[in-house]
């Protein structure tokens, strides 16, 4: 099954490559705009904070709770940050039930770098007592429809899940939390001679490589990582940097 | 995170210039068993390659009609690191081994050899930060080892940034207390980048020299990885005719 639908994706690369030649992507986008996007806050009552986040065909819920626990040896006085990711069997007929694979714990690692490396959140804020007790946010990505661009659309959910959060109703929560940033990613697919901003399921399918670069509202880049199986010019990746920025701040205006 | 000088009038703490690469020592054939092998010191890491295949691909369910499959399993040695590491796959090592078959699979021509698979263990006997870059370095000297036809080699480097410096191949330490890691492995004719991740912070016009010093190490280690495979081959013992 997995396999028909391989080798059904790469007969459909001539023809998605034909239309770039006429500056066409398959659903009708030029190559820099990124797909509708929808991004809904507190849809889960159960979770401290919680967004959910529609980007054209791709659906992605976000969960964050805030959970008391021992501080990490190496950081007594830091609370910590711990991102999940799962592909849901119902999102795609490829998603498998079972453990993890390496495409949900990659998307769960760039989240969370991007996330981390963004500095967004003050660890030290989580500290309840040094040594003894720090907060540990969990967030968790489920992916619940897989229209393509999974990292953007779950990196969205995550910090608008953050966005959202409020405190538990435990007086150890002390102080009102709040991001110092807001990092979003933005992906770019390498078809052929075209570099595409957010590929859809279809572009995925048949894309030599994609690029992410996680970015700040200041211009600094907190996390990047090239995916699949193709290889980017140094001029490509500075084109794809160029695309990023410009689609950063479009979608940082939608948290 | 502790402040820690690691630039100390223009030199690292190890006697570096920023743009200079550790002492690198490769070594091409060091397996008797596998079909091709290759080993790799950078600094202090030590790191052992080995190829198998191409050959045919169980479960067989797991073949592909059109193509040979490429598996990589990237593994650190319980000792290769202060802190004992548990053995077995953990998240990182899944990450690691996904980016570097991605890294290796665009020299490859995989459809040479339909249902069957190439398999690569890279194990890390001590680490030293940069352990997925070198492990792809090594690899592609393995897989010339063992006759496989690639179309160029791949070589990569890691550059970071400590006190605002961008410095070339990290070490440990600078990683750890450093401000940003951007592992790159590139091909050594096209200059193609087949890996870039990077974790940190970097401004625009930091990744963009980054990308350039990059690919100088990279070019650098290109000549390295050519050089070793020419004394394997030197010194290979000649067919005894007649």
């Amino acid at each position: 099954m997995i396999e028909k639908q391989r080798i059904l994706s790469l007969l459909k690369r001539e023809p998605l490559l034909k239309l770039l030649e006429q500056g066409r992507r398959v659903d009708g986008r030029a190559p820099d705009q990124y797909r509708p996007l929808s991004i809904e806050k507190r849809v889960i009552k159960s979770a401290e904070g919680s967004a959910l986040v529609r980007l054209g065909d791709t659906t992605v819920l976000a969960g964050a709770k805030p959970k008391k626990m021992p501080p990490f040896p190496d950081s007594p006085e830091e609370g910590a940050l711990i991102v999940g990711a799962e592909l849901r069997p119902l999102a795609s007929p490829t998603f498998e039930p079972g453990p993890p694979d390496e495409n949900s714990i990659e998307l769960a690692r760039v989240v969370d770098r991007g996330l981390r490396e963004s500095k967004c959140i003050d660890f030290r804020e989580l500290c309840i007592e040094a040594g003894k007790e720090v907060w540990v946010i969990y967030v968790d990505v489920h992916v619940l429809d897989h229209g393509g661009n999974l990292i953007d659309a779950s990196m969205l959910a995550s910090i608008a899940a953050l966005l959202d959060m409020r405190g538990p109703e435990d007086p150890a929560w002390k102080k009102e939390f709040s991001l110092k940033f807001k990092p979003v990613s933005v992906t770019i697919a390498k078809l052929g001679n075209s570099l595409l901003v957010d590929p859809c399921l279809e572009e995925e399918e048949v894309m030599d490589a994609r690029l992410t670069f996680c970015v700040r509202e200041d211009g600094v880049i907190s996390a990047i990582q090239k995916g699949g199986s193709g290889y980017f010019e140094s001029g490509e990746i500075l084109r794809a940097e160029e695309l990023a920025f410009a689609c950063a701040e479009k979608l940082r205006r939608m948290l | 995170m502790e402040e820690k000088k690691l630039l100390i009038d223009g030199r690292r703490l190890d006697g570096r210039a920023p743009n200079e690469l550790r002492p690198v020592k490769l070594k091409v054939g060091v397996l008797k068993r596998a079909d091709g092998s290759a080993y790799i010191e950078m600094g202090d890491n030590k790191i052992l390659v080995a190829v198998y295949g191409p050959q045919e691909l169980h479960p067989r369910h797991q073949q592909q009609p059109e193509t040979a499959v490429l598996r990589c399993r990237y593994n650190m040695a319980p000792f290769s690191v202060v802190d004992r590491k548990r053995p077995g796959l953990d998240r990182r090592s899944v990450e690691i081994s996904k980016v570097v078959r991605e890294a290796l699979e665009p020299v490859l021509f995989l459809n040479l050899y339909p249902r069957s698979v190439i398999d690569l263990y890279i194990e890390v006997l001590q680490a030293d930060a940069g352990t997925r870059v070198a492990g792809v370095t090594a690899c592609s000297l393995a897989l010339a080892d063992a006759g496989i036809p690639i179309r160029d080699l791949v070589a990569g480097v890691s550059v970071g940034k400590v006190d605002g410096t961008l410095i070339l191949d990290l070490n440990a330490e600078e990683d750890q207390y450093g401000e940003a890691d951007m592992p790159v492995t590139m091909t050594g004719r096209d200059k193609r980048i087949t890996l870039l991740q990077m974790d940190g912070h970097l401004t625009r016009e930091e990744f963009r020299r980054a990308l350039q010093l990059a690919a100088e190490g990279c070019e650098r280690l290109y000549e390295l990885q050519k050089q070793a495979l020419r004394e394997k081959y030197a010194s290979a013992p000649k067919e005894v005719t007649g």
